[in-house]
């Protein structure tokens, strides 16, 4: 009530502004509640910030610290960097997609349960592990899976006679990661999309019915429609979780970079060319702006999405 | 509605044997002697391994470390933001997000100057991972927090103990912390599970934290790294799975917590 900052001084504050030692006192006094955060802010500006100043500024340096674009360029005319690239982008949309379709599918049979039924708490609990923890592990469950002797190549070829591998290792490649990715997605779609159907009410369902909609009209005309928003936002973290993933590639593709994290791998552990130290930071600057446009159109969704499930 | 129950219980089946898959293959694999026999040499040998056991170890510490940083770091700040500058509240919001749209491969570019730095001053050792991981525990910590904090009433509860004579301290520790311990509880499994599954950033800064050396070791003795994988992928389920029942009981009894607060 006395924080006004007034230019003239009046008899009423007059003890107080002396007290505070003036205007400047006051106006000091008032950016003391920020202090409270300069230990949050001095942390993430030291091992946040900073790195990524480093990335981008690094971006457009040669080894000696000079400005210059060969780097960028490099990456722009490399073919080897476009492929990486492109196919990153191609194995993150075709996972989002197919992530999101089936985790939505498997939200909406979780969601008709009991919100404290122990199926809930199973699928919670396990969805968590298989989406954020994976990583590595899940590397190797695929390898015990469909690898050289995994139980399902062997199962395969013992009873039905089937190579799984006759066309190649495929699980060491793109169409491997493809498969993996996948798995990871749809609990992590599952997550995501979850509180957007339990936003749902089921007034509207039978507000619908009421008027003599079917099921399908209801999904049609009410359902689709409020779940769009939150279904294109969830497939964009898809997109964004594919693409910036990086331990479930390293440790299935040890030869060769098919992706992009993996290019940043060999930039980062092989010996450095002549020339081309600063390649993986312009790599990683073209994944920020990639995941930054991916991240504000999301962004942009849950504005609209708040709207209908508050 | 027969036809919807039924495609929901095939819906389950389905993605239940498909998710499951790998996770049983994984325990068929591990315990395959050759012949057709079974064996749990491979689940032995997690406790003979060293460099196993060395790196569960610092993975451990690394947890504990990471949940105490992160905490200290960011439950005092939000708590003051709630309460102080409310305007900052969009500014800490956005870099506790950030780190989301910076993932870990691009950050440990940018980390790998930084890290030469701190190893000189803080000498060599895989616990100083600890300032790079409370980075990437930030987004889901500052949620868990950030919605605990905005279930109860925070400011009510604070000026009612700062009118009866309480320091700003007593506030945090003594009123606060015991009304957000479900959510205090939250952040910190996550933590520890993003801990314990973090490879990114540990392989790359050449530390040997629990997933390098599963990764390394996946070379020379497959069935040892499956063993161990399959473990620790079980050992967070029945974490979260834990979580997720205090977390419900929790709501149920918010209102004699708050009670408890103000009680003292």
């Amino acid at each position: 009530m006395t924080d006004v900052v007034t230019p003239t001084p009046t008899p009423a504050s007059g003890p107080a502004r002396a007290a505070a030692g003036g205007s400047g006192g006051r106006r000091l006094g008032r950016a003391v509640p920020y202090l409270g955060v300069v230990p949050f802010l001095g942390y993430v500006t030291l091992f946040l910030l900073w790195p990524t100043y480093i990335v981008v500024t690094g971006a457009f340096q040669d080894d000696a610290g000079a400005p210059t674009t060969r780097n960028v360029a490099a990456v722009l005319s490399g073919g080897e960097y476009v492929d990486a690239f492109v196919r990153s982008i191609l194995l993150s949309v075709a996972t989002a997609l197919a992530g999101a379709v089936l985790g939505a599918l498997l939200a909406w049979a979780v969601a008709e349960g009991r919100p404290d039924g122990l199926l809930h708490r199973v699928v919670i609990a396990a969805a968590g592990v298989l989406a954020q923890f994976g990583g590595v592990m899940l590397a190797f469950a695929f390898l015990a899976t469909f690898g050289f002797n995994g139980v399902v190549t062997l199962f395969l070829a013992d009873r039905l006679g089937v190579d799984l591998l006759a066309g190649g290792s495929w699980l060491y490649g793109l169409t491997g990661l493809v498969v993996v990715y996948t798995y990871f997605q749809i609990p992590l779609m599952l997550i995501v999309f979850l509180p957007a159907i339990n936003g749902l009410r089921p007034q509207w369902q039978e507000a619908s019915a009421g008027l003599g909609g079917t099921g399908r009209a209801y999904w049609r005309y009410v359902g689709g429609p409020i779940l769009a928003p939150s279904f294109a936002g969830a497939t964009l973290l898809l997109f964004a979780n594919a693409f910036s993933a990086y331990a479930t590639a390293a440790a299935l593709v040890s030869q060769g970079s098919p992706i992009v994290p993996l290019q940043i791998r060999s930039a980062l552990t092989s010996e450095v060319l002549l020339g081309q130290a600063n390649v993986g930071k312009a790599l990683a600057l073209g994944m920020i702006i990639v995941i930054a446009l991916v991240m504000t159109a999301y962004a942009l969704l849950q504005r609209r999405t708040a709207r209908w499930l508050r | 509605m027969t036809g919807r129950r039924l495609l929901r219980v095939a819906v389950l089946v389905v993605t239940g044997v498909y998710l499951l898959l790998p996770l049983v293959a994984m325990l068929d694999f591990s315990t395959q002697a050759g012949g057709g026999r079974r064996s749990l040499e491979a689940w032995r040998d997690i406790g003979s391994s060293r460099d196993l056991l060395g790196a569960i170890s610092v993975s451990l510490q690394l947890a504990v470390l990471t949940v105490l940083g992160t905490l200290v770091l960011l439950v005092p700040t939000v708590v003051w933001v709630h309460l102080r500058v409310p305007r900052m509240r969009r500014t800490v919001e956005f870099l506790c997000l950030l780190p989301l749209t910076i993932p870990a491969i691009v950050l440990v570019v940018g980390l790998a100057p930084i890290y030469a730095w701190v190893s000189y001053l803080l000498g060599n050792s895989p616990l100083t991972l600890t300032f790079a991981f409370v980075v990437l525990a930030l987004p889901f910590a500052y949620r868990a927090i950030d919605a605990g904090l905005g279930a109860i009433d925070i400011v009510t509860l604070a000026e009612a103990a700062r009118s009866l004579g309480s320091s700003w301290t007593g506030v945090l520790l003594r009123i606060v912390v015991p009304n957000i311990r479900g959510a205090i509880m939250s952040a910190a499994v996550i933590t520890v599970a993003l801990v314990l599954g973090e490879f990114t950033i540990s392989s790359l800064l050449n530390y040997n934290t629990l997933q390098v050396v599963i990764n390394l070791l996946g070379k020379r003795n497959a069935e040892l790294s499956v063993a161990v994988s399959l473990a620790a992928l079980v050992f967070a389920f029945v974490l979260l799975f834990v979580l997720a029942g205090v977390g419900s009981r929790r709501d149920r009894s918010r209102p004699s917590a708050i009670e408890k607060g103000i009680a003292g």
